[in-house]
């Protein structure tokens, strides 16, 4: 187990520093300085930005410049917002994001796995077919309509919750956090399904009922463990796919966290800020694929020793 | 289940024995039985006509403006009503659908022929350079892909041709992992042996002897990528950094439906209309194909 996960550690490190290191050639490469802006400012001026933001070096020497701060924790200045550090900017936007996340993973499992095992239970009938048809819309409906439909839906047309903002007024965080977490708990339904279904079909499963157990300790107890292993698998890229949507939902929602910053950097060509917040992020989704992957082989042995040749 | 030749073929009919399947015509019946494979196949290549023959048959002209007109929900004049500009939505949305379909098939065809060659290589040739091509596939796949192609077309600026190649340059990773298992299992196969020993090339081999075999779960897959594709392309045009006007596709125009949704809910509901039944039928098309022609693969 150790093994593994030692193993898995050193497959990731390769991985961030490929992306910061493609993030920062290629946001240097971007056609038009930082401080092309409207206003025309004196070459003097210039040369004192350009000092200031060490872009007078030259590139290898920015590079390691950059990666020093980085190590230190520290993201510099950014562009776009005078005085304000892109530190600053990520830790503001992070805890709103990590709450909208939290709700929509916590709707996604709840939801899709209760779906999903349910469905399995009692395969070509009613039970399967109405979640899982529930679960292919949800797939093909992506959060950027279903946002604004419950919007419209529910905000406006029925009155009953507040159409955008977080925190700032009662039930605001509902239509976020369920419009992040339709899609996968789409997918998790599907995968615990189809996980269920084959966990159901072992021999072990057969064993158990022989035993004489009652079904609900034959289904929680020997059957989840296995038939929920793809669902755990799923979680890492789940978490990207939640973050990548929290874009979205927080662009259609007007919710100050860290997905509508990077959108709005990327339109500001805030470049020390896409910079930051995209290492960070990178860094944040390979962590918890590893996290991820560390718990499906946690739960099932087979997976590690593919790591023994 | 291939067919036999000839000789073998006259004794069958001798007996009377039934006429051997290929595995193409068996995957073509076990298809015809689905029928909401079948739906999204008749969809799409319905779809795929109206979206070719869109400039002839579109009630109005693309950019046709009627300002005095407004937007109005749907008359007899308007099937699909009109935009705040007094443009016809039907058109706009038959337009929006060459560009979003266009999309959807060219980058699918980017990561296509990079991910079956990356693949197939990786492969057939095994060993070392296979362990060391598929760990930067490992790599490439633990990347954030999303926040790659954000990064992309922000620094190249907005084009269509960066958007194909972006696009596929992310999906190309699992069709390289299914084709190099493929080809992998199928190069263990005596008639590969036989064709190396008869001083076949390594290209005649990959191509004719092998891909031809390894085609059935790669056109699943391809069928499973377009819809990923168009939600991308969707996705980036929905927050400004995808498709640009004038140009529009599907993602364009529910960006703009958001807009005013409050006022004219119709110019959100259409085109997100357009957009999920095409999904949906791409989806179902793959699923069936996945049990007709991949039956391994699936799993219930």
């Amino acid at each position: 187990m150790w093994r593994f996960i030692g193993f898995r550690f050193l497959q990731a490190i390769p991985v961030i520093l490929a992306v910061i290191t493609v993030t920062f050639f290629l946001v240097r490469a971007a056609p038009g300085g930082p401080f092309d802006q409207e206003k025309a400012v004196s070459d003097q001026v210039r040369a004192a930005l350009e000092a200031r933001y060490q872009l007078d070096l030259p590139m290898h020497e920015q590079y390691f410049s950059y990666l020093e701060d980085l190590f230190r924790g520290d993201m510099g200045p950014s562009f776009y917002y005078p005085g304000r550090t892109v530190n600053d900017l990520i830790f503001q936007g992070l805890p709103i994001t990590a709450e909208l996340g939290f709700y929509a993973l916590v709707i996604a499992l709840v939801i899709g796995c209760l779906a999903g095992v349910l469905a399995a239970l009692k395969p070509n009938t009613a039970q399967d077919y109405v979640p899982m048809s529930v679960a292919m819309i949800g797939i093909c409906m992506p959060s950027f309509l279903l946002g604004p439909l419950l919007v419209l839906i529910f905000g406006i047309w029925l009155d009953l919750l507040p159409v955008s903002g977080w925190g700032n007024s009662a039930g605001d965080k509902i239509l976020p956090s369920i419009t992040l977490g339709a899609m996968t708990a789409a997918y998790i339904a599907r995968l615990s399904r189809s996980g269920m279904l084959e966990v159901l079909n072992q021999d072990y499963m057969r064993t158990a009922r022989a035993k004489g157990l009652p079904e609900y300790v034959v289904v929680i107890k020997h059957a989840l463990r296995g038939g929920l292993l793809p669902v755990v698998s799923y979680l890492g890229p789940a978490f990207a796919a939640l973050l990548s949507g929290s874009f979205v939902v927080e662009t259609v929602f007007q919710i100050p966290g860290l997905g509508r910053f990077y959108i709005q950097a990327a339109f500001n060509r805030d470049y020390t800020m896409i910079l930051g917040t995209t290492v960070f992020l990178s860094t944040l989704i390979v962590f918890f694929n590893l996290l991820s992957d560390i718990v499906a082989a946690w739960l099932n042995p087979r997976l590690r020793y593919q790591f023994r040749k | 289940m291939t067919s036999e030749s000839g000789s073998i073929g006259s004794i069958n009919t001798a007996l009377e024995m039934p006429r051997g399947t290929s595995l193409w015509e068996d995957g073509w019946h076990r298809l015809r039985k689905n029928k909401l494979a079948m739906f999204g196949f008749f969809y799409l290549l319905l779809l795929i006509l109206i979206c070719l023959v869109t400039p002839w048959i579109a009630p109005y002209g693309y950019e046709e403006q009627n300002l005095r007109l407004g937007a109005v929900p749907p008359t007899a004049e308007h099937w699909l009503g009109t935009d705040t500009f007094g443009r016809d939505m039907l058109t706009r949305i038959l337009y929006g659908g060459r560009i979003s379909l266009m999309v959807g098939f060219i980058a699918t065809a980017v990561a296509l022929v990079i991910g079956v060659t990356y693949g197939a290589i990786a492969g057939y040739a095994g060993g070392k350079i296979d362990n060391a091509m598929m760990r930067l596939v490992d790599i490439f796949y633990a990347l954030p892909y999303m926040i790659f192609i954000i990064l992309l077309m922000v620094v190249f600026g907005r084009n269509l041709l960066l958007l194909f190649l972006a696009i596929g340059a992310v999906e190309w990773l699992v069709m390289a992992r299914i084709v190099r298992g493929q080809i992998q299992s199928l190069r263990q196969q005596e008639y590969v042996e036989a064709a190396i020993s008869l001083g076949l090339s390594p290209l005649t081999i990959i191509f004719k002897h092998l891909m031809p075999n390894a085609l059935g779960p790669v056109i699943v897959y391809t069928t499973l990528t377009i819809p990923n594709v168009m939600l991308l392309e969707a996705f980036l045009s929905f927050l400004g950094l995808g498709i640009q006007p004038p140009q529009s596709s599907w993602g364009v125009l529910i960006s703009y439906g958001v807009e005013t949704m409050e006022e004219y809910p119709w110019l959100l509901i259409f085109p997100g209309l357009a957009l999920t039944t095409t999904l949906f039928a791409l989806n179902f098309l793959g699923d069936g194909l996945r049990d007709a022609l991949d039956p391994k693969a699936s799993r219930d």
